[in-house]
């Protein structure tokens, strides 16, 4: 069966069962909708929180930015990893005690404020939008090369997927559906990278095998020939990268703070029973997550050996384009992959100096890995309903979170109080289908800026949410005005910073210009500990918070008694 | 208070602390240490066929991190238990 064939079965059985999933959970109640009535096992909750937190950005790029930029790339793979260090012993139990449903719930009550509430409310939004958009650029490429629709009518049918479910299910559908689409990434992600690690160094385990010598009988260990090859063709040496090290540090620092400050992940904490649940979560999700985190580096460096041999030929003398593999005329159509011929000699080749012909995007690594390797086609349908999950496990996290903000802590907690909890739920619903039709527009008309506002959003929540939160459970006389103060320095400093290099003057984008040598992805870290000065000063000259919010603070920090998640 | 004095409540916080900030000082150590700062010092030692600093930041801190995540529980668990204060 053609590749074609094998993708509409496989993809279509996938949502089959995710509609399914959909049905059988189906949402009654507030609770229901928002924190899965409280009732999710650990192990359960752990697999769909790293399903929600690995996006289509983490499936299908990750490795390909890992494989161009070497051991610079290491910052996304500590950053989405290590955060979890932090929410798993700083902040999820803790959230968990609290018992609410909303990450603004806690800074308005912990701050006993509105406008604190306010200004939480508008980061959540803004940052789940942002990341919404990310994820329909991915929906749109699988869809356009592997079933060759066009990216309107992928995005169109991805997005009535997600509302269908989010609506119907709430966080009870999402929930056990993502269970599911873990499964499918997880194992769309390590098959083929099993079976490309077996090719070249003859392990199974793609995390010893790309440590190992080459199969090829040269004994040569696969990252030497890696960095050779590419000094070769004017590349920085893979395992070393370009980036300087206090940049390499503030991006990564930035990420882990962002990955622990997000909404759609915090969220995650409040579905399980206890706060003993909390905590297993976290640890729970972090093995699931790192199940894809690890193999990422060996799909990375292995596919790179691999694109090098195959576009420039094991002589590296470039290869005839006539007799170029079909992967490449394949991605070309998607514009993912170019090639001029400048010298016209009619060879392709693929160098990082004035010998370079091809623009090889990143997208395509993952998804075009096991076409590459040569392996069967029901390999290559695999890694597309894998990519079609983490899209959409994503999506309907970030959706929820939208919805919930807007009916929960817009409607109800703040213009509407006496709704009641039918209506509230309608409210979420409505919300939902306003947030599915924005992120349907951008998946359809992408800003040309995807890459940028993902930092945005790590800025943001490093910024903003997590010294409120930190601050709210450890610094128990922190006011409403100093947190409040400390997160409009904190967001603002790390917007106009991004604004400024990124769409107000790109030109000035480059390392001698930047503060401290701080690239615009690293700077949340710097906007963070602004948060923190800020907050402290204003509170040496404010009063302490009131007696009773003390004595709330106090009694989230032991975890008995922390009964079931509620709004009220 | 669910704890049978103030200074019970104060204690199972002091320790709690100081699990937490142990267990982050290694967290710190495995990445932003071996991975960031002492990466070119690590990298002439060969591990597996990885540079050693290299590993640590594509490997060795996410193996570490998971370890720390489930050491804190356990240690927890524990904590909850000698106060009292655990569910059921």
């Amino acid at each position: 069966m053609d590749i074609k064939t094998l993708t509409f079965i496989v993809v279509g059985l996938s949502f089959a069962l995710y509609i399914g999933i959909a049905i059988w959970a189906r949402a009654g109640s507030t609770t229901d909708f928002y924190v899965a009535g409280g009732g999710v096992p650990p192990v359960a909750n752990g697999m769909a929180t790293a399903a929600d937190w690995m996006s289509a950005a983490s499936f299908i790029s990750m490795a390909g930015l890992i494989s161009i930029l070497g051991y610079d790339g290491s910052v996304y793979l500590m950053g989405w990893t290590g955060g979890y260090v932090l929410l798993a012993l700083c902040l999820a139990p803790y959230l968990r005690k609290f018992g609410k449903f909303t990450v603004p719930d806690f800074i308005g009550d912990r701050y006993y404020s509105q406008t604190a509430r306010t200004v939480a409310v508008i980061c959540a939004i803004l940052v789940s939008f942002t990341y919404i958009a990310g994820q329909m650029r991915g929906v749109g490429v699988v869809f356009s090369r592997f079933l060759e629709v066009d990216i309107t009518a992928g995005v169109l049918i991805g997005m009535a997927l997600v509302y269908f479910y989010t609506l119907l299910g709430g966080m009870k559908g999402i929930t056990y559906t993502q269970v599911a689409q873990y499964c499918v990434l997880a194992f769309a992600y390590t098959v083929p990278a099993v079976f490309i690690t077996l090719q070249m160094t003859g392990h199974v385990l793609p995390q010893t095998g790309f440590g190992a010598t080459l199969a090829d009988g040269s004994g040569a260990y696969l990252l030497e020939r890696l960095d050779g090859l590419s000094q070769q063709l004017g590349f920085a040496a893979y395992t070393e990268g370009t980036k300087s090290k206090i940049d390499v540090f503030a991006i990564t620092m930035a990420l882990m703070v962002g990955t622990a400050g997000l909404p759609h992940v915090i969220i995650r904490f409040f579905t399980v029973p206890k706060v003993r649940d909390a905590r297993r979560s976290g640890g729970w999700a972090l093995v699931f997550i790192a199940v894809v985190y690890t193999t990422a580096p060996a799909i990375g460096s292995i596919t790179k050996v691999n694109i090098l041999n195959t576009l420039n030929g094991e002589a590296q003398q470039g290869v005839e384009y006539e007799n170029a593999p079909s992967w490449v005329n394949n991605w070309e159509q998607t514009g993912l992959i170019e090639w001029n011929d400048e010298n016209g000699d009619g060879r392709m080749f693929y160098s990082n100096d004035e010998r370079n012909e091809m623009r090889v995007d990143a997208d395509i690594i993952v998804l075009a890995s096991p076409e590459i390797a040569k392996l069967p086609n029901w390999v290559v349908a695999l890694v597309a309903a894998g990519g079609v999950a983490a899209a959409l496990s994503t999506s309907a996290g970030l959706l929820l979170v939208i919805s919930s903000s807007v009916s929960h802590d817009l409607m109800k907690r703040t213009l509407m109080p006496d709704i009641t909890d039918k209506q509230e739920l309608i409210y979420a619903r409505v919300a939902a289908l306003v947030a599915v039709v924005i992120g349907a527009w951008f998946g359809i008309n992408p800003p040309g800026f995807v890459a940028q506002v993902v930092a945005f959003a790590f800025g943001l929540a490093a910024s903003s949410f997590f010294p409120a939160i930190i601050m709210g459970i450890f610094h128990k006389r922190m006011n409403s005005t100093g947190a409040i103060a400390g997160m409009v320095v904190g967001i603002v400093f790390t917007l106009a910073y991004i604004g400024y290099f990124r769409f107000i003057n790109p030109a000035a984008d480059s390392p001698e210009n930047w503060l401290f040598g701080i690239s615009p992805e690293g700077i949340g870290t710097v906007g963070m500990i602004l948060n923190f000065i800020v907050a402290n000063v204003v509170l040496k000259f404010t009063d302490d918070a009131p007696d009773e919010i003390q004595e709330m603070v106090e009694s989230i920090r032991y975890p008995k008694g922390s009964g079931a998640a509620t709004g009220h | 208070m669910a704890f049978e004095s103030a200074d019970h409540a104060k204690a199972y916080w002091k320790e709690n602390l100081s699990l937490m900030l142990k267990l982050l000082s290694v967290w710190f150590l495995v990445s932003f240490g071996f991975g960031i700062i002492l990466v070119d010092v690590l990298n002439h030692i060969t591990f597996f066929g990885f540079k050693l600093g290299f590993w640590f930041a594509q490997q060795g801190a996410i193996y570490t991190f998971i370890v720390l995540i489930f050491v804190y529980i356990s240690q927890m668990n524990k904590l909850d238990r000698k106060f009292k204060v655990d569910e059921e």
